[in-house]
């Protein structure tokens, strides 16, 4: 079993929702993401989507274009992601971690060389947000032959029959993105995102993750009543963004943020 | 490595997920896949659908001003002292380039899907201003995203795209330029994707794009070939075409993609020079990658980050290319090569002084080549150039670069 089933599965056990940050690693800077990811550890987090930066990042709102901007800006390659994972692995090796980003700085790298890099490193997950199924019939085995769960998106467009194909490649979790848009909008409506996803439960057995739209406890709560767990990105690389030359305070916000998300989602348990 | 191409294996690509051998394919988030598909069933439909074709052929005859001519160039032929040099005239098509063939074609497929709201991506602004023209037409809602520093040096168009009811969309983000504007294209495909259809302007992007623009852009292989017949009794030796996205270049080379006899040419932006770094010519100096939905050869840095580009046509100034032309290229079977921006300058000026015909620049880097290519060649054999666009549009950026003010 992946560390990524393990803590859905006691999650799931305990009636609890799993509380998903994204950050864009190397943002503000390379070498504070491994303690951005204790702290957020440290605030109650369940696993972590660790963004790498990408030049072209077409599926992101302003917030995250942003912060790719400022992680490049200092070399955040991805062999450097990979070298903050190792880093933070060093003291955690329960807490998950999904490497999420386009595809381009994987080929460059060479699919079998980044599998191998990223297992080493510590990485359970991956989920590159332009590579549809269709174009992973080679890599999303190659991935899970090496215990790296292929995640993927759903999306409010997604047809029953992609929701099943999509499902078969998957392992880990699916990722339900709330609405049709880039990240860090604000237009999620949590009836349709319920029914999408009683629906989505209804044709696949994996547990669903829900992002984009997620900005603070209510919202958290709310889709956390309907789903398995909730990703919160815009909202922290926005907070970043706002502290990023005083690191200490930034990880004061982190935390103030993502506490009240962690009460809300336990409230909910049953 | 050169493969003899035969029909059948031209009408086998691209395959059922878009590929052209290792390239194309439909590289989006999970939102865009559901219109993709359905774009690409309902253009299969109409592809072979008599009043849709009929509609498309009308319309490129009595609104574009089809067929363009094949014109000899008889003062460039004795000057460069070779090669017949024979121009198609793509510019002196409506709005003055090729772009408006496939603008064309793509707003009525959007009629047929029954979407009202367009958006297009525009370097040079032939294509934002192709297809603000065919919204102004057909009374659809028109949004051009354009890079900041494109809506800089291409003044004259941003300002025809708004006379044609458009909104100009100036792109703040990444290098600011063609890329950037199609990122945001994107990302405004994928909030409104429910009612908006996106006119891609060139043959990348994620299938069918590739194969529907091509589709679209043949006319003026087709044109040529039967031109060429007629008038010469031949097929030329040679084909010429300036390559950015590579549109102009696709179609006019892919009716001749299976007669062995004709060389084909694309020019792509040598920008400083290839050895500078600063150019647009990721098929003579890039390699294969995967950027706006489709794997081709790129201007990448080591770690896998889209690289700049530079080229003084902002037409060419992109850092990817059709994935067709990328099989091409591998297969041998069309030669890429570059023209430093210097090279295309002095092609503008030469073809304006001893033709009286202005090409844009983007145009003038194919006439750069040829010109070195004719003078190679023997005075009984035929070199095209596809003079895709007329240069009015690069007047202020010609006359800045001699010092002049307009």
């Amino acid at each position: 079993m992946s560390r990524i089933e393990g803590v859905l599965q006691t999650l799931k056990g305990q009636g609890r929702k799993a509380l998903i940050p994204f950050i864009t690693a190397g943002d503000p800077h390379p070498d504070e993401t491994v303690g951005l990811m204790h702290t957020m550890v440290d605030a109650g987090v369940d696993i972590i989507e660790l963004g790498v930066p990408f030049s072209d990042p077409m599926a992101d709102g302003p917030v995250i274009q942003l912060a790719c901007e400022r992680a490049l800006k200092y070399g955040t390659s991805l062999r450097r992601v990979l070298a903050m994972v190792s880093e933070f692995r060093k003291t955690n090796d329960t807490t998950p971690v999904v490497l999420m980003g386009y595809l381009n700085p994987v080929e460059a790298m060479g699919y079998e060389a980044f599998a191998d890099a990223a297992v080493k490193a510590g990485v359970d997950g991956v989920l590159t947000v332009d590579l549809p199924p269709e174009e992973a019939d080679d890599v999303a085995p190659m991935f899970a032959k090496r215990g790296l769960d292929p995640i993927f998106l759903l999306a409010p467009t997604t047809t029953d029959e992609r929701i099943r194909a999509i499902a078969d490649h998957s392992s880990g979790y699916v990722y339900y993105v709330s609405f049709n848009g880039v990240t860090g909008a604000a237009k999620i409506n949590v009836d349709e995102v319920a029914a999408k996803v009683a629906h989505i439960h209804e044709l696949t057995a994996l547990p669903v993750g829900v992002g984009f739209g997620i900005r603070d406890a209510e919202t958290a709560a709310a889709v956390g009543r309907v789903s398995d767990g909730v990703i919160v990105g815009s909202v922290l690389v926005d907070t970043i963004a706002r502290n990023q030359t005083d690191i200490d305070a930034l990880k004061r916000a982190l935390t103030d943020l993502l506490n009240p998300m962690r009460e809300a989602l336990d409230s909910l348990a049953s | 490595m050169s493969v003899k191409l035969t029909e059948e294996m031209l009408t086998a690509l691209p395959d059922a997920r878009g590929h052209f051998g290792a390239f194309g394919g439909r590289f989006v988030s999970e939102t865009l896949m559901d219109s993709l598909m359905t774009l690409e069933r309902e253009y299969l439909r109409l592809k072979n659908d008599p009043e849709f074709q009929a509609t498309f052929d009308k319309d490129l005859a009595d609104y574009v001003g089809r067929p363009s001519p094949l014109y000899f160039a008889e003062r460039l032929t004795r000057e460069t002292g070779g090669a017949q040099i024979w121009l198609k005239r793509e510019d002196l098509n409506h709005t003055g380039a090729h772009k408006v063939n496939n603008t064309i074609g793509q707003a009525l497929l959007a009629s047929f899907l029954g979407k009202k709201r367009i958006i297009a991506e525009t370097g040079a602004g032939q294509h934002g201003v192709a297809t603000a023209t065919v919204c102004a037409r057909l009374g659809l809602e028109c949004h051009v995203f354009m890079g900041a520093d494109d809506v800089q040096r291409q003044s004259l168009n941003v300002y025809r795209m708004k006379l044609l009811g458009a909104q100009v969309h100036a792109v703040q983000s990444g290098s600011r330029t063609l890329k950037d504007a199609m990122n945001d294209a994107m990302r405004d495909w994928v909030t409104n994707v429910e009612d908006t259809f996106y006119i891609i302007g060139t043959v990348a992007g994620p299938h069918p794009y590739p194969l529907l623009v091509r589709d679209f852009q043949s006319v003026i292989g087709r044109e040529t070939r039967r031109q060429s017949l007629e008038k010469t009794g031949k097929l030329p030796d040679a084909l010429v075409a300036c390559v950015g996205g590579g549109s102009n270049a696709i179609g006019m080379f892919y009716p001749f993609l299976t007669d062995e006899s004709v060389q084909l040419y694309g020019v792509e932006a040598g920008g400083h020079g290839i050895e500078t770094g600063e150019h647009a010519a990721p098929l003579c100096a890039g390699r294969p990658g995967v950027l706006h939905g489709n794997r081709t050869y790129l201007m990448e840095d080591d770690d896998g980050q889209i690289a700049s580009t530079h080229s003084v046509s902002a037409g060419l100034d992109y850092p990817g290319v059709g994935p067709e032309h990328s099989w091409l290229k591998d297969i041998g079977r069309a030669n890429y090569v570059s023209v430093t921006d210097e090279e295309a300058l002095e092609a503008f000026r030469m073809l304006t002084l001893v033709e009286g015909i202005m090409p844009a620049l983007e145009s003038a880097h194919a006439v750069a080549y040829a010109v070195k290519l004719a003078a190679t060649m023997d005075k009984d054999q035929m070199v095209v150039i596809n003079i895709s666009g007329r240069g009015d549009k690069d007047i202020h950026t010609v006359a800045q670069l001699d010092g002049i003010e307009l």
